[in-house]
């Protein structure tokens, strides 16, 4: 029947079906943004080594994520190790691998970023009152990086969360395809798609933009962008 | 590596390269549009229209491209509105982006001193002129950056037009690797098509900043 | 005569902190009046009010027979007879001098521009600037700056010229060149409301001196006897503030 779509929503378990379908994404996206988090800190002190060949293995490496699809790094890793290297990876090592790549360097970046945009006297007034560098890290330094971080940090994070749909297109069951399995299954009612796609769609918007808020709110709180 | 593969397959990747480009350039300028009509908007606080700009770049910044894709092109159609994938792909682009270069722009508005309005004002100019002639050139020096990146990004989420059956490079990509099995060779020439697209992007990205930041707009009050 | 300007009992209140809380005020034609008064007294706002940069919360304003505090469409078309000059120039940074001075003129007034170019030239002169017309605003000194902003206000042939503390962000030595300008527009009988610092400059343009503190006129009249002799023991522990009270003994 036209336009009763939406109780297909809530025939047996459909609904069950679909939050669990967004579980995984969800687990990829944390693990993910584990990793990020810890390896970007290594990866933005690097950024900012004297090395010059760590520097710039770290500028390749930030360029390539900025100019690849994620889509196509995560074709090369899926499709591609199989046949360079014979390592048969399944779609969430994959995905995870990939977008680890990715939001370690984003995140790097960040960290780079809120550390250099701390003004140089703020070093140098600490310096003057006579802080050892211990202190003037402890103190001065790390709490303002923190500050201007983890706003950006935590937007980082509801790309890393939107990005993981994508894992649907290397053949991982996510929220979309089980919903394209429930739509398949009830494919008398017409308007099904129409409100299981609706449903997905309000699903990562009621993820993301609790995230969201959070991170304007710590910026506005702190007073720095 | 199969150079004869991959030297027969090269004009299917210019077609995909096309397609890329041509829809990601269309969605790009919608948005452009789009962003700059919602940062003006919620800028002057236009009530009514503040608040839709407001509630629709939340939307579109937190929900992902593939399922707003998805909805237009699959969703859409079963309650009676049927969509092109051309487009949906221009729609959706559009969507999302439009919300980002909101964001740009705002920050560049913000940039700008907030006593240059008022200078504006006080030349009676009315509030689009000085839009036209004071806020906006100075915004958008430094917003710059920001609207470069978006178009970047931009052009890279098109990718996922592969789901609209669209023949951009993902989709060339694609239906070269199922039916070949030349999967190498076809990754290496998706990963060359990206770069060749999106390296001028980059260079000319730089270069206006450049040029925008010798100009010496925006941020300088020495006193 | 009718006042140019006339402001009737206004009030203003920031976050429920009341700014101005009823000041009202003549400006007749070629009239310079200056108000002084100490940081935080209102005389900043009492001009951002006048030109409709603040919303007052009570009271009227008057320009001539044009009532323009509820004014909220149209104010543009207010503000091209009311001047303002600011203490940070506010030149557009992104134009030429001479852009910036044209700005006004044909675009809010749609004057021809080669027409206004003759007379922004001749403006330039007679301020000491004509060869600056093509220089972009950041190569020029701050008084420079100021000097071109006041040109630009000019231009657009106001009735009435707002200075709101225009040398503040001056060094010292540059203060006296755009002071020199705004006294000869008072000759030239350009009437002004200018809020200022500097009383010496004070007692030398106005026509009229008006104490201001805490959102209230407290002291009004003419600049001699103002300044040698003021009435209010508010006004004469203001202006002792810019003496010092001692001097060392011992310096050797």
């Amino acid at each position: 029947m036209q336009g009763l779509g939406i109780s297909v929503l809530f025939k047996g378990i459909n609904f069950q079906r679909l939050l669990l379908g967004l579980w995984v994404t969800l687990r990829i996206a944390l693990i993910t943004i584990g990793i990020s988090l810890v390896l970007g800190l290594i990866f933005g002190l690097l950024m900012m080594s004297r090395s010059k060949i760590a520097r710039a293995v770290c500028r390749v490496w930030l360029e390539i994520v900025r100019f690849m699809p994620q889509l196509v790094l995560l074709y090369i890793v899926y499709f591609g190790f199989a046949r360079l290297f014979g390592v048969n990876l399944d779609g969430e090592t994959s995905a995870v691998i990939v977008f680890s790549f990715w939001g370690t360097a984003e995140m790097g970046d960040l960290f780079r970023g809120a550390l250099t945009s701390i003004p140089k006297h703020q070093r140098e007034s600490a310096a003057a009152l006579g802080l050892t560098k211990a202190q003037i890290n402890r103190y001065i330094l790390l709490p303002q990086t923190a500050r201007r971080l983890l706003p950006q940090a935590i937007n980082l994070s509801t790309r890393i969360i939107k990005t993981t749909a994508l894992v649907k297109m290397i053949n991982v069951t996510e929220v979309l395809k089980v919903g394209q399995q429930i739509i398949g299954q009830f494919y008398r009612e017409p308007s099904a798609a129409f409100w299981v796609y609706a449903t997905v769609f309000l699903l990562y918007f009621l993820i993301c933009w609790p995230i969201s808020l959070l991170a304007g709110r710590l910026e506005k709180y702190w007073g720095v962008s | 590596m199969d150079w004869s593969f991959v030297s027969a397959h090269v004009s299917d990747f210019i077609g995909g390269a096309w397609v890329t480009l041509r829809f990601g350039l269309y969605g790009v300028l919608c948005s452009l549009v789009l962003g700059l009509l919602c940062c003006l908007a919620r800028y002057f606080r236009v009530p009514v229209l503040k608040s839709i700009a407001h509630g629709y770049i939340e939307l579109a910044r937190n929900t992902p491209l593939l399922v707003q894709l998805f909805f237009l092109y699959a969703g859409l159609p079963r309650v009676g509105i049927r969509l092109s994938a051309e487009a949906c792909a221009v729609i959706g682009l559009t969507f999302l982006g439009g919300a980002y270069m909101a964001e740009g722009f705002r920050s560049g508005l913000e940039s700008v001193d907030k006593s240059q309005r008022e200078a504006g004002e006080c030349l009676g100019l009315t509030r689009w002129q000085n839009i036209r002639y004071v806020l906006l050139p100075q915004a958008l020096a430094t917003a710059a950056p920001a609207l470069f990146a978006n178009v970047i990004f931009l052009i890279k989420e098109t990718s996922m037009f592969s789901v609209l059956a669209m023949m951009d490079l993902m989709n060339v990509a694609d239906t070269l690797r199922t039916s070949g099995g030349r999967t190498i060779e076809v990754l290496f020439m998706l990963v060359v098509a990206y770069l060749a697209l999106l390296l001028p992007v980059s260079l000319i990205a730089t270069f206006t900043e450049r040029r925008l930041r010798y100009a010496g707009f925006g941020n300088q009050r020495s006193v | 005569m009718n006042p140019i300007l006339s402001v009737k009992n206004i009030q203003k209140s920031f976050d429920g902190t009341g700014v101005l809380k009823g000041v009202s005020l003549d400006i007749h034609e070629g009239e310079v009046v200056v108000v002084i008064g100490p940081s935080g007294c209102g005389k900043s706002t009492l001009l951002r009010c006048i030109n409709g940069l603040e919303r007052i919360n009570g009271g009227e304003i008057w320009l001539r027979d044009q009532r323009i505090s509820d004014q909220e469409k149209n104010m543009h078309l207010v503000r091209q007879k009311i001047g303002m000059v600011f203490q940070s120039y506010d030149l557009f940074p992104h134009m030429k001098v001479m852009d910036n001075l044209l700005l006004g003129p044909t675009k809010a007034l749609k004057r021809p521009a080669d027409e206004v170019k003759a007379e922004a030239m001749e403006m330039l002169k007679r301020v000491g600037l004509a060869e600056k017309a093509d220089a972009l605003p950041r190569t020029l000194s701050g008084g420079q700056k100021q000097r071109v902003a006041l040109v630009r206000a000019m231009l657009m042939h106001p009735e009435l010229l707002l200075l709101d503390e225009i040398t503040a962000a001056l060094d010292p030595e540059m203060v006296s060149e755009v002071l020199n300008v705004v006294i000869d527009l008072a000759e030239q009988g350009m009437t002004m409301a200018i809020v200022t610092h500097e009383m010496r400059f004070a007692e030398a343009v106005a026509d009229r001196v008006l104490f201001m503190e805490q959102g209230v006129i407290v002291e009004e009249g003419a600049p001699a006897e103002f300044f040698r002799e003021p009435r209010t023991e508010r006004a004469r522990q203001f202006l002792q503030s810019f003496t010092y009270a001692s001097t060392r003994k011992n310096a050797r």
